[in-house]
């Protein structure tokens, strides 16, 4: 859809559309006195004409494509329709940095700076379709497992994506993995417990890792065709749909092997999310369980 | 300043250096002394765990499944068979299949332990969860990564799963401490599942803490 469609200012449902179109015309229609009948009908025609389809677009797709999608929902994520949160923020994880390089190979790769340099191409990807990026790190610092989880934690309409170089593997795969089965924690005044607070939201992130894992199994032959399990401790206490994605290895001999595979990567994940995105129905407040009564 | 302060001030100072300067010798001394002590538990802790397994080796030879790396990317853990006088006492047996696991393969590249770890205690509780406590070298020298350290750990539960079934659940420390990560990835604030049907539903689940 062109984007001269789209309300430039969020205005949303047909009354209020109409209303902003009418004062819209106004001006023009005083310029239209100024031009000879003729010009003055083909004009007026063209605007009606314009007009109609604009309206008859906005109500036939109020979200399509990820900029409609920006515009037609509040910055908080919900939508105003359903009061159910679309996915339109991802959380981006670079793991480790700071003190704490995670991942050293003997070549002198380290897995906290490959992953902050995988994550500047996700992010750009990501951006591109729409989406709104947050980043738990942008410089070599390392904040806390709780700090971390603590950003997806507070929005609405986000996932979270944790990326990690592995010391081990088959050079060249990737791994996607997600918490193994937790029960489910009992929840008090629509709170989740933040120790558990991933249990409720282990479907989704099922289905996020498979939609990521299949876009790179084909990209990077030898990787696994579904979703690892895994105690990540990054994972236990975000409450969004959460993964893990892990590249094989700081192992390599020559870091440009490694930088190589970036690229692939990151736009493995970019469609994943995307493919991902049409099945991310949560409630539109922080902190309940999908299914929960809001 | 009045020169007597002046001179007892100097004199202050001059005995504050003497003093530092004989004890920071002897604080080094027994620093190292420390260190020995401690290097000297953890191969005390060794010594007797292949003391346990040689008090049994009057038990029947019992073959163990042992749970190491199927090649050297780490893709999986195979079952190996090993023939162990085992004993029947569960927290015995698990210290002596659990050292056999330290001691690692044949091939080393299937380890899935760093060699110089070790398990210095071994305790399970009445309801099933084992506590095992390792060196640091556990989490200091295993591989960084969530494959590896799930690897790990996966190779502990399954052997524990394989040949002792008292153990239902399993809490790793290391030299006595709860930490939060094994290498970096791995949650060890809480518990693994080893004999995930017989885990009673009230129980806590894996890596949910238990005690904070």
């Amino acid at each position: 859809m062109p984007s001269f469609f789209h309300c430039p200012c969020g205005i949303a449902g047909p009354s209020a559309r109409i209303s902003f179109a009418i004062l819209l015309c106004v001006p023009l229609i005083n310029l239209m006195d100024l031009m000879n009948p003729l010009i003055r009908r083909i004009a007026a025609v063209s605007l009606a004409g314009l007009l109609l389809g604009a309206l008859a677009v906005h109500s036939q797709t109020p979200s399509a494509g990820p900029a409609a999608a920006s515009t037609t929902t509040p910055p908080n994520g919900q939508n105003a329709a359903t009061g159910r949160a679309a996915l339109n923020i991802v959380v981006l994880d670079p793991a480790h940095g700071g003190t704490d390089p995670g991942a050293r190979g003997s070549a002198g790769i380290r897995e906290a700076d490959i992953v902050l340099e995988l994550t500047a191409q996700v992010r750009h990807g990501l951006e591109s379709q729409g989406f709104q990026i947050l980043q738990t790190r942008s410089s070599n610092e390392n904040p806390s497992f709780d700090d971390r989880s603590a950003l997806a934690n507070s929005q609405t309409g986000a996932i979270f994506v944790s990326l990690h170089v592995s010391s081990t593997g088959l050079s060249g795969t990737v791994r996607v993995y997600t918490m193994p089965e937790m029960p489910l924690p009992p929840t008090t005044g629509g709170l989740i417990p933040w120790d558990q607070a991933q249990a409720s939201y282990l479907p989704l992130s099922r289905k996020l890792g498979d939609a990521v894992q299949g876009e790179l199994t084909q990209r990077f032959k030898g990787s696994p065709m579904n979703v690892q399990s895994a105690y990540v401790r990054q994972l236990r206490t975000t409450a969004a749909p959460a993964i893990v994605v892990e590249l094989s290895s700081v192992a390599m001999e020559d870091k440009t092997d490694l930088d190589r595979m970036l690229p692939g990567v990151a736009d493995a994940i970019v469609r994943g999310v995307v493919t991902f995105r049409p099945s991310y129905v949560t409630p539109g407040v922080p902190g309940t369980a999908p299914g929960a009564k809001p | 300043m009045n020169p007597k302060w002046r001179l007892g001030i100097a004199i202050g100072l001059v005995v504050i250096v003497l003093a530092a300067a004989i004890y920071f010798p002897i604080l080094k001394r027994r620093v190292k002394r420390q260190a020995q002590v401690q290097q000297k538990s953890e191969e005390q802790a060794r010594l007797e765990l292949v003391q346990s397994l040689n008090a049994a080796s009057n038990e029947p030879k019992i073959k163990a499944k042992l749970f190491w790396a199927a090649d050297a990317q780490y893709s999986d853990l195979v079952a190996n068979t090993v023939e162990l006088p085992l004993s029947n006492d569960p927290v015995l047996r698990s210290k002596q299949v659990l050292n056999t696991l330290l001691a690692g393969p044949v091939d080393s590249e299937l380890r899935t332990l760093p060699p110089e770890a070790a398990l210095l205690a071994f305790y399970i509780l009445p309801d099933g969860t084992a506590v095992a406590d390792f060196s640091e070298a556990m989490a200091n020298s295993v591989p960084s990564g969530v494959q590896s350290e799930q690897l790990a750990v996966d190779s502990i539960t399954r052997t524990l799963e394989a040949n002792v079934p008292q153990v239902r659940r399993l809490r790793i420390l290391i030299h006595g401490q709860a930490v939060e990560t094994l290498a970096g990835h791995l949650d060890l604030t809480g518990t693994f599942p080893v004999s995930t049907k017989l885990v009673p539903p009230s129980s806590a689940p894996a890596g949910i803490p238990t005690t904070k």
